[in-house]
């Protein structure tokens, strides 16, 4: 017997961003292959279907799809433009990069749409189901993409280390899960919120080694010390376009993922997680400001300070408080502007058979390009986090809503770790403007290459100074919270 | 009794041919572990009374997945052994570490108390069968997850495509790396088995 049911198609409304990039991400493979004369059109056709994505986004109405599974409120739609901005402004500086070191454009455009999918639905997810097959789906496409440029040694080692890592994370979290979910009997995250008060697990010894492994996992995501061993060797491996794809975007998800399961679905256990995460920050601090210290690759430099940073946006997170989520997502919006800023400067220095990824390819920068170099110092103030860039007041916001939750040690640990952050920016600023040119070659900009710099500085100086609108348009997307 | 013999004797051998799958040398002897792994999967879902679950465990995984896998070993010349640097030279720090998460787990499992049951207890499945529930609410409740699930395999597929692929003029020094390539849609699986 066949039963034929009437399809809901409005129940689709949710999603439709996402299937409207999968889509996108379908045409791209196939633009590629029927139409190879056409390439250059498909970083263009990619930044389209992001911008449509992203205005879907922006305007659509909070809704609860497919029974609970997915959440498209103001949390997610605040994450969901942080990752769309992230694959728009590195879209745009790809083309000349992706020429100049060779990279097949087809699969790259198309395997970062289908990544960016599974952070759109890890940053909607209401269900530890789909959080956990939208964690997947954000990596596998990256595993693949790390290792996509195979002319370099180095990315095939990356790639290889990326996905052992990762999937030994993605263990550690389904086994967090698997626990959670059987002494809740429940996968949706708010009803575990419930259970857990209802049977009160608080205490329950199992219940907080679950949120031991699920810390653990989510660590791994977001490049946390102690677990953030992989970070540096696959951001250096991989081509620079995608380290500044990888230094943000699944950052900002993980963190989505991060916040959610913890203050929707484990606020009771916040005795628990507060203090972890304040050790876990101080210690992310603790690592990414010190080792960057001694690197001489710009590329390991960035990344280095790319934990550190994750560690400022953890300082947010274990307060507990609205205040400090909003403080924690209004810091990853500047960190998406600065970070990916100064990997497009990184990006300018790089040309055929060179990679200028060194600090003495920075040397004398100013002589050479003196718009680069002015660009890259502004960014690198923002990411030291002087005022009035945009990273002065991020940190800002972190450190006051850590302050009045009470985690006074944390916060002068973050300001100490904070100056010693300036010596290596700085020293970047000083090789830049102090030193004599190694390179005299001009650097070529292409058009996507200025509008997404122009784009990056707009972002820095504008919420540098005008910061209170996006304070404001955070507090506001997570009052349905 | 016998239910609970048979579980331990099946988590027993899970264990012991996990552990031998990473630990053997010999790659081939590594898939056949995991064929070992596979089959008592299926006698744990038997004890679960997911017969279905069950036999598309060893229809699809030992069956399939599991040639598929000795396939990619047979193509790819594994003569040279891939290695990697640790990030922690001293190998007894992870096995500390391990071990204590080992201790942890048994340690907590006096406290664990079991959550609130479904809608679908043995009898509700004994009623409407196995396989049709299964079928109900996949495509129902969990039709989110049952789609990204496919959009996974489709990312799995391009992803595969794209590292197996040669370069217009590429050296033979790419063999070595792709060595590699099969692994990302390999490991997919083995991810969803667990």
């Amino acid at each position: 017997m066949i039963a034929s049911v009437a399809v809901n198609w409005t129940a689709l409304e949710p999603v439709l961003p996402e299937l409207l990039l999968i889509g996108v991400a379908v045409l791209l493979i196939g633009f590629d292959l029927f139409l190879p004369r056409q390439r250059q059109l498909l970083p263009w056709l990619t930044v389209i279907g992001c911008l449509t994505a992203l205005a879907m986004v922006l305007g659509a109405r909070p809704a609860i799809g497919f029974g609970g599974m997915l959440l498209a409120d103001g949390y997610a739609m605040v994450f969901k433009s942080i990752c769309l901005g992230t694959v728009i402004l590195t879209t745009l500086m790809s083309e000349r990069f992706c020429a100049v070191i060779n990279l097949r454009q087809g699969e790259y455009y198309s395997l970062t749409l289908l990544s960016l999918v599974g952070m759109l639905l890890m940053a909607a997810a209401g269900d530890l189901m789909t959080l956990y097959l939208g964690l997947e789906l954000m990596a596998l496409p990256i595993y693949a993409l790390v290792g996509l440029h195979k002319r370099d040694g180095r990315t095939s080692e990356a790639a290889i280390k990326y996905f052992l890592m990762g999937g030994f994370a993605s263990a550690l979290l389904l086994f967090g899960m698997s626990l959670v979910y059987g002494l809740t009997g429940t996968t949706e995250i708010a009803r575990i919120a419930e259970e857990i008060t209802a049977r009160q697990l608080t205490a329950n010894p199992a219940l907080l080694l679950a949120l031991g492994l699920l810390l653990t996992g989510f660590g791994f995501k977001v490049a946390a010390a102690p677990f953030h061993l992989w970070t540096p060797d696959v951001y250096e491996g991989a081509p620079t376009i995608l380290t500044a794809f990888m230094s943000v975007a699944p950052k900002a998800a993980g963190f989505a993922v991060f916040g959610r399961v913890l203050y929707l679905g484990l606020p009771a256990l916040h005795d628990q997680w507060g203090p972890i995460l304040a050790v876990l920050a101080l210690l992310t601090m603790a690592v990414g400001n010190i080792t960057a210290l001694c690197q001489q690759s710009l590329k390991r430099m960035l990344a280095y300070s790319s934990i550190a940073h994750a560690g400022y946006a953890l300082l947010g997170l274990l307060t507990g408080t609205i205040e400090g989520l909003a403080a924690a997502m209004t810091y990853l919006v500047m960190y998406l502007f600065m970070n990916i800023g100064a990997f497009a400067v990184l990006m300018l220095l790089a040309a055929p058979g060179r990679a200028g990824e060194s600090l003495d390819d920075c040397k004398g920068l100013a002589a050479r390009n003196p718009m680069a170099a002015a660009l890259m110092l502004v960014f690198l103030f923002s990411l030291t986090g002087i005022p009035p860039t945009g990273g002065f007041i991020g940190k800002f916001y972190l450190l006051k809503a850590a302050f009045a939750a009470g985690y006074t040690a944390t916060v002068v640990g973050a300001v100490l770790f904070s100056a010693i952050s300036a010596y290596f920016y700085l020293r970047v600023v000083r090789y830049m403007y102090m030193d004599e040119p190694r390179q005299t070659d001009v650097l070529h900009v292409s058009p996507g290459m200025s509008a997404a710099l122009g784009l990056c500085l707009l972002g820095v100086l504008g919420l540098g100074v005008f910061p209170g609108s996006l304070l404001d348009w955070t507090l506001a997307a997570l009052s349905g919270m | 009794m016998f239910i609970q013999i048979f579980f331990g004797y099946c988590a027993l051998m899970i264990t012991l041919s996990g552990i031998l799958a990473i630990s053997l040398r010999n790659p081939v002897h590594c898939v056949l572990m995991v064929l070992v792994l596979f089959f008592h999967m299926a006698g744990l879902y038997l004890t679960l009374n997911a017969e279905f679950l069950a036999a598309v465990q060893i229809i699809v995984y030992a069956g399939a997945i599991l040639v598929l896998y000795l396939f990619v070993l047979f193509l790819v010349s594994l003569r040279e052994e891939l290695h990697l640097d640790a990030f922690i030279a001293n190998p007894w720090i992870g096995r500390v570490i391990a071990g204590g998460l080992a201790a942890a787990l048994l340690y907590v499992i006096p406290a664990f108390t079991l959550g609130e049951k479904g809608v679908w207890s043995v009898e509700a499945i004994k009623q409407v069968t196995h396989t049709k529930a299964l079928g109900q609410e996949m495509y129902s409740t969990y039709l989110l997850p049952f789609e990204i699930g496919g959009l996974i395999l489709l990312v799995a597929l391009i992803g595969g495509l794209a590292l197996a692929r040669r370069d217009e003029g590429a050296t033979e020094a790419n063999a070595a790396d792709e060595a590699t390539t099969p692994l990302p849609a390999q490991s997919d699986h083995k991810e969803a088995a667990q």
